[in-house]
């Protein structure tokens, strides 16, 4: 039997070599592409009729939108509308790679620590920039909590620092750990029934069937999570814990 | 020791972070249900916070266990 660490393997589909550096197209550069243009699908095919009463693909985009719009609003308020399209971007894709994971034989992008950490890592500097550019040196009173005694500083101020550098590996890590947990556990129960056969194989295959209703919503929570926390890193970034 | 062995036994020791995410996890839905229970027309507003709060609790769980991943394939 395959180890349940296969799948995540990753295949050169087309070589290309330029110079030194391998651009390959991969089997995840695949499920990327076919991920971005069931977004654009949706959004762009979906919003074509621009009907009043909206049928089911323009009901699921305005959905979408709507969904992404009010957690910008609720999170980071007005001064945060610029930065809409961006969080709408990442949360389309990342909830796109998700579900599409979830199709057996399909290959899960955001199950790469890579693809992940390239995304958290644009945050996290994207976030800095803007502090920066908004605040200049006043954005460091991030790191200074307000009220607090001079000796507790001392102290505060490097944890303050450490969790903001913190933050791109937790971002990345959360999610790619998600993927990679639920599709792991989904392989070995996959192989208990395979092993237990047609005698006792029924009860890891309800148990599967089970989980992979769970995978679907944690493959939701988890984009949701990933905007969410840009949200209030920007959040962070513009309005300086007020 | 076997290095092998000593390499399970690491990854199983790696797994007593789960006792800390079972009492987070615990702690945020039971907090939810007796606050929902309380005042039922405030609960669908804090959902997404519990939701939040369990994926950020959850997330502990997986770093455990790429720990415990990093002990068995990585060394």
């Amino acid at each position: 039997m395959h180890s349940p660490m296969e799948q995540f393997e990753i295949k050169r589909l087309l070589n290309l070599h330029i110079g030194s550096l391998d651009a390959s197209y991969t089997n995840s550069a695949l499920w990327m592409t076919i991920a971005v243009i069931l977004a654009f699908f949706l959004f762009v095919v979906g919003m074509q009729k621009k009907a009043l009463v909206p049928g089911r693909l323009q009901s699921m985009a305005e959905l979408g939108y709507e969904f992404v719009a009010g957690m910008v609003r609720d999170n980071v308020g007005n001064a945060g509308k610029k930065y809409f399209p961006f969080v709408l971007t990442l949360f389309v894709f990342i909830l796109f790679c998700n579900l599409l994971g979830l199709v057996p034989y399909a290959f899960t992008p955001t199950s790469h620590i890579v693809v992940t950490f390239a995304m958290a890592a644009v945050v996290f500097l994207g976030v800095t920039i803007i502090g920066f550019v908004r605040h200049g040196a006043h954005f460091l009173s991030l790191f200074v909590p307000k009220g607090v005694p001079f000796v507790l500083l001392l102290l505060l101020v490097p944890i303050e620092i450490i969790s903001y550098f913190v933050r791109p590996f937790s971002l990345s890590i959360r999610l790619f750990a998600n993927m990679l947990a639920g599709h792991t556990m989904l392989k070995v129960f996959g192989g208990f029934v395979v092993m237990l056969g047609i005698i006792g194989g029924w009860a890891p295959l309800a148990f599967i069937v089970v989980f992979t209703g769970l995978e679907l919503l944690i493959a939701f929570l988890q984009a949701y999570v990933f905007a969410i926390l840009t949200c209030l890193y920007l959040n962070d970034a513009i309005h300086l814990h007020h | 020791m076997d290095a092998s062995a000593a390499k399970l036994i690491g990854a199983g020791l790696a797994t007593i972070a789960l006792a800390g995410v079972g009492v987070g996890i615990g702690n945020i839905f039971g907090s939810f249900v007796s606050g929902a229970l309380r005042n039922p027309e405030a609960a669908p507003r804090v959902f997404g916070n519990v939701l939040l709060g369990f994926a950020l609790t959850e997330a502990v769980a997986l770093f455990a266990l790429v720990i415990a991943f990093m002990i068995l394939f990585v060394f």
